[in-house]
């Protein structure tokens, strides 16, 4: 495994930018230049990387959607949520339409934010392409043809160009895909989740969202703990604050940073992903979640090696 | 984690110290609630003085959350007192000060609470 691109990591609905947002950026790129002159393009460019994230860039809004990169000729996709769409632009960008590819596909759960891309990926209607579909639900192929039929989508699920199949997965079990060892992990959440850890040369990403963690259920954590054990990056659901995943938000089926960072310490996860980011939260508070995570691992650390933490954005490309 | 239970002339004092991890996560909140049911409607409020706590983890903040729940549904107050830069930080991360007032020490908790 080489690299993890990240094309959607919004939690529960796509978001899109405002105009009011996009303003409040530009006032704030103004205010940091104060006036200042730039002596060349290269300069402004320089300045404009030294701003903020939340100032010069955007979290972005597509639905769960992550890609790992092997190396290999076939491709693995996490989740098809909105972010399939421009994941598919780039596959035909790189490959066109004339040279068939192989795509495997590994679904946490059936609910729409992690299916809604399906119907947007183009390689699905080329013929030659071959899409397997993975996942650990008994209903798994209804819910993809469920949101290619009228009158819910104008192009029904049979004009599919494409070889689509379904592979079904056992919890707990190593499969072999595309030169990978992928073991699925039963997450908590309505109508139940599934992570699924990736290993394969030498390298461990394991993607885990959708997913609540009982702090007083110890079976529990150890399972997770194991599964994130030693992991070069885990993508986890940090959708809520610790507060708010114990009580308001209880039994919603999502957790924490707070939870991320705990369980990456004792399973010695060397970085972790923030994903899933509540639709609510704008870019200065993401960016505000990120620094306060960073600090709680600073400050619960205790002699670990660090945990390196970063916040995934729509286009961040993760090298292992 | 070792738990004592102080006299206060106007508020119930639980004075935890040391870590409130996964393991003492449960002990923890089951010494709370021997001590919710006296917390009730128009008594004492309960007063964690967390001056001697050094760590607590995001299970000890949920034992937190269930005490303080079970309190606020009798009708009771509480409030955590004196606690430590690091643990104030870990609340502050984890959105617990919006949950739990913090006071400076167990006095300033029992004026305002009481
Ligand atoms: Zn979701
Ligand atoms: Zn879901």
């Amino acid at each position: 495994m080489k690299k993890v691109v990240f094309w959607g990591t919004r939690g529960s609905l796509p978001i899109a930018l405002t105009a009011d947002a996009v303003r409040h950026k530009v006032m704030a790129a103004l205010t940091a230049a104060n006036g200042r002159r730039f002596a060349s393009r290269s300069e402004l460019a320089d300045f404009v990387d030294g701003l903020p994230f939340a100032t010069a860039g955007t979290f972005g809004g597509h639905s769960s959607c992550v890609e790992i990169v092997t190396g290999g000729p076939e491709h693995i996709i996490c989740d098809m949520g909105s972010g399939a769409r421009p994941l598919a632009q780039a596959k035909l960008a790189a490959y066109g339409a004339a040279r068939p590819q192989v795509y495997h596909v590994f679904i946490s759960h059936l609910h729409w934010d992690h299916l809604m891309g399906f119907p947007f990926f183009l390689p699905m209607y080329i013929p030659g392409n071959r899409i397997v579909i993975h996942g650990c639900h008994d209903r798994l192929e209804e819910a993809m043809r469920l949101q290619m039929r009228a009158p819910c989508f104008p192009v029904d699920y049979s004009q599919a160009g494409a070889t689509i199949e379904y592979h079904a997965m056992t919890p707990g079990q190593p499969h072999a895909v595309a030169g990978l060892t992928v073991t699925p992990h039963r997450q908590l959440h309505a109508g139940d989740s599934y992570g699924y850890r990736f290993a394969g040369q030498g390298r461990c990403v394991v993607y885990s969202t959708d997913s609540e963690h009982k702090l007083e259920d110890n079976g529990e954590r150890q399972g997770f703990i194991e599964f994130f054990q030693a992991a070069d990056l885990v993508v986890f659901d940090a959708m809520y604050s610790l507060a708010e995943a114990v009580s308001v938000k209880a039994d919603w089926g999502h957790s924490s940073n707070v939870v991320g960072v705990e369980l990456c310490q004792a399973a010695g996860a060397r970085r972790l992903a923030l994903f899933h980011h509540e639709p609510v939260n704008d870019d200065e508070q993401l960016g505000r979640l990120l620094d306060e995570t960073r600090r709680f691992e600073a400050i619960t650390r205790e002699g670990r090696a660090p945990l390196e933490i970063i916040s995934a954005y729509d286009g961040l490309v993760v090298d292992l | 984690m070792n738990l004592t239970v102080r006299d206060h002339p106007i508020a119930f004092v639980v004075a935890p110290t040391g870590r409130i991890d996964h393991g003492s996560a449960d002990p923890f909140l089951l010494a709370l609630q021997e001590v919710i049911p006296t917390c009730s409607a128009g008594s004492r409020p309960l007063i964690l003085d967390f001056s001697a706590v050094q760590y607590i983890s995001s299970a000890g903040l949920r034992s937190l959350m269930v005490a303080a729940r079970q309190i606020k549904a009798a009708g009771g107050r509480i409030g955590i007192a004196g606690v430590q830069p690091l643990v104030r930080e870990v609340f502050a991360i984890a959105r617990f000060e919006l949950v739990i007032p913090c006071f400076e020490d167990v006095d300033a908790a029992a004026r305002s609470l009481a």
